[in-house]
C-alpha cells in the first residue's frame, strides 16, 4: 500500500493498521532527512498550510511548523488569542476565510472534541488534528508508539501502561487505538477518578497500584495532571499523588527488569515524575520529540499525495 | 488486445563486457578514487552501482572506494500529479560530498527527471567539486531536460511505447536488457 485509505488525519480510530505501517515507513525516510547537513526538501513546495491554534501549545505547534518548513510548503499561522474569534467569529467562517486566501491544508487543535471532523465536512481543505479537547490527538500517538518501535523493535506484543490522568487526556485515547491496532497490550494506571469509567470497553485494563502496573509493562507512558482541565479536585493534593503515582528512580530500580519511560510533555518534575527518571537511560522523551518532527512530515506529506494538482 | 513483444539488446555475456568496460573508463578519470564518492539512485541505480564497484575492487584491488545511495522520492517534480504516491526507498549517504568528485549512477537514462531530481538530493549533502553521470542505458532520443550522460553502457534509440527492462543476476536468472514493445 502506498496511500493513506483516509484524506483527513481526525484521529487513529480512522485508521488501518496499514495506514499507520505506511506512515511509520514513510517517518523512517523524512527520518534520515533531519539528520542530514541539509534537512530540507522541496516536496511540498507548492501546497500552503494554515495552523490554527485555538488552544495553548508549544511543543505541538513548533513540531508541525518545523515539519512543515522541512517540505517547504508555505506556511501560516494563527492562534486565537490574538484573533478576530475574541470578536464574535464563527469556527467556520474564520476558517473559510483563511481557505480563501488558498490554504490547501488545515492543521488544526481547540478545545472542544469533535472540531477537526466538523471542519472536515465544512470546509475544502485536508483537515489533520492536532488535538481536540480530551478527544483525539493522533500525530502524538502515531510518534509515541513509533518511538517504541524505534526502541523495541516492535510495537506488537509490547505491554504498554498508560499512568495519569486518563481521563482528561486525548494522548490516552490516540495512544490505546493506535498500540491496540498495532498488535499491543494496553493497560492504564491511576486514582480511579482519573481513570474514565468505562475504559475495560476499549479492552483496557485498569490497575490501581503503580509498582504493579509497572512489574507488568515493558513502556510506561506517563501523562500529565492536566490541572486546567479539572474542575473538581480529583485527588487530595499534588504531593499526594506524587507519592503514590510518581515514578522516581528507587520505584525502577526495585523492578527487576528493564522498562522504557515516556513522557507527552511538558513535565511536571517532581509531580508525575522524578528528575532522575525524566533525564535517565530509561527516558524515551527527547526521542519522542525528535520523531515527532518526522511523523509529522510523513502524514502531511501523505494526505498533500491525496490532493489532486 | 494489446501484444507485448521482447528483443533481447544486451545478452549477459554483453552485459559482463559493458560493465567491464565502464569500470576502466571510472578508472581512467579517477586514478585511485581517494576523491571520488560512487552514488547510486533508489531503486534501480544501486544494484548497478554494487556491481561496478564489484568489478572496480576486482581490478584496483582497492576495497577504500566510496559508495551510497539516494533516495529522489521527495525531490521528484510529478508529487500529487500521480494516480498514486510513490512509496519513498532507503537512502545511504554516511559521507558528506562537500569537495568530492562524485559520480551519480542509474540504470535508463530516459527523459532526465530522475537525474535533475538526483542531483537535487545529492546537494542536501554538501558542495561537489564535480558530479558526473553514468548510466547503463541512455534513451537519448526521449529527453525531457537537457542532462547528458558521461559514461554510457549502450545507447538505444526507441520510441515511447516502448520500455526497456534490465534485468540483474542477483534478481532475475541472469543478466540481460531487454526491450519491450507493445502493439495494437
Amino acid at each position: 500500500m502506498s496511500e493513506l485509505s483516509v484524506n483527513h488525519l481526525l484521529g487513529i480510530k480512522n485508521l488501518q493498521r496499514e495506514d499507520i505501517e505506511l506512515i511509520f515507513k514513510t517517518a523512517d525516510n523524512f527520518k534520515r532527512i533531519i539528520n542530514q547537513p541539509i534537512k530540507k526538501v522541496p516536496t511540498l513546495r507548492d501546497i500552503t498550510i494554515a495552523n490554527l491554534f485555538f488552544e495553548n501549545s508549544t511543543r505541538t505547534r513548533l513540531s508541525f511548523e518545523l515539519a512543515e518548513k522541512r517540505l517547504s510548503s508555505d506556511v501560516i499561522n494563527f492562534s486565537s488569542a490574538s484573533s478576530s474569534v475574541k470578536k464574535g467569529e464563527t469556527l467556520i467562517d474564520t476558517v473559510n476565510n483563511i481557505l480563501a486566501m488558498k490554504v490547501d491544508m488545515v492543521v488544526i487543535r481547540h478545545p472542544n472534541p469533535g472540531a477537526a471532523e466538523f471542519l472536515s465536512r465544512n470546509v475544502k481543505a485536508t483537515i489533520i488534528n492536532a488535538g481536540d479537547g480530551a478527544h483525539e490527538h493522533p500525530t502524538q500517538a502515531l510518534l509515541d508508539s513509533f518511538s517504541i518501535r524505534e526502541r523495541l523493535g516492535s510495537v506488537k506484543g509490547k505491554k504498554v501502561v498508560i499512568i495519569g490522568d486518563v481521563l482528561h487526556s486525548r494522548v490516552a485515547l490516540s495512544n490505546i487505538h493506535c498500540l491496540q491496532k498495532l498488535g499491543a497490550e494496553v493497560a492504564v494506571c491511576g486514582p480511579s477518578t482519573l481513570i474514565p469509567k468505562y475504559i475495560n470497553s476499549l479492552g483496557v485494563h485498569h490497575y490501581s497500584d503503580l509498582k504493579e502496573a509497572l512489574k507488568w509493562c515493558d513502556v510506561a507512558n506517563v501523562l500529565r495532571i492536566q490541572l486546567e482541565r479539572q474542575d473538581v479536585n480529583y485527588f487530595p493534593s499534588l504531593r499526594e499523588y506524587s507519592m503514590v503515582y510518581g515514578i522516581n528512580k528507587e520505584l525502577l530500580d526495585s523492578l527487576e527488569k528493564e522498562i522504557v519511560v515516556m513522557h507527552p510533555g511538558p513535565i511536571n518534575r517532581g509531580v508525575e515524575l522524578s528528575s532522575d527518571v525524566a533525564d535517565s537511560d530509561h527516558s524515551i522523551i527527547l526521542d519522542q520529540v525528535e520523531n515527532g518532527v518526522a511523523i509529522r512530515m510523513a502524514v502531511m506529506y501523505l494526505l498533500a499525495g491525496k490532493l489532486k494538482k | 488486445m494489446k501484444m507485448k513483444t521482447e528483443k533481447q539488446i544486451v545478452s549477459s555475456n554483453q552485459f559482463e563486457i559493458m560493465i567491464e568496460r565502464l569500470a576502466h573508463q571510472l578508472i581512467e578519470n579517477h586514478s585511485d578514487f581517494s576523491e571520488t564518492i560512487l552514488v547510486g539512485l533508489q531503486p534501480r541505480g544501486v544494484e548497478f552501482t554494487n556491481r561496478v564497484l564489484e568489478k572496480l575492487i576486482e581490478i584496483t584491488k582497492n576495497k577504500d572506494i566510496i559508495s551510497g545511495s539516494l533516495d529522489i522520492t521527495f525531490f521528484r517534480d510529478d508529487f500529487g500529479r500521480r494516480d498514486t504516491p510513490i512509496e519513498a526507498q532507503e537512502l545511504d549517504m554516511n559521507v558528506s560530498v562537500e569537495g568530492k568528485k562524485v559520480v551519480l549512477i542509474d540504470d535508463v537514462l530516459f527523459t532526465g527527471r530522475s537525474i535533475r531530481a538526483g542531483m537535487d538530493a545529492l546537494m542536501s549533502f554538501g558542495r561537489p567539486k564535480q558530479v558526473e553521470l553514468m548510466v547503463l542505458i541512455d534513451r537519448r532520443l526521449k529527453r525531457h531536460l537537457p542532462i547528458q550522460p558521461n559514461y554510457v553502457g549502450k545507447t538505444v534509440d526507441s520510441i515511447s511505447s516502448e520500455r526497456v527492462v534490465v534485468k540483474w543476476k542477483s534478481e532475475d536468472v541472469k543478466d540481460e536488457i531487454i526491450l519491450l514493445k507493445s502493439e495494437e
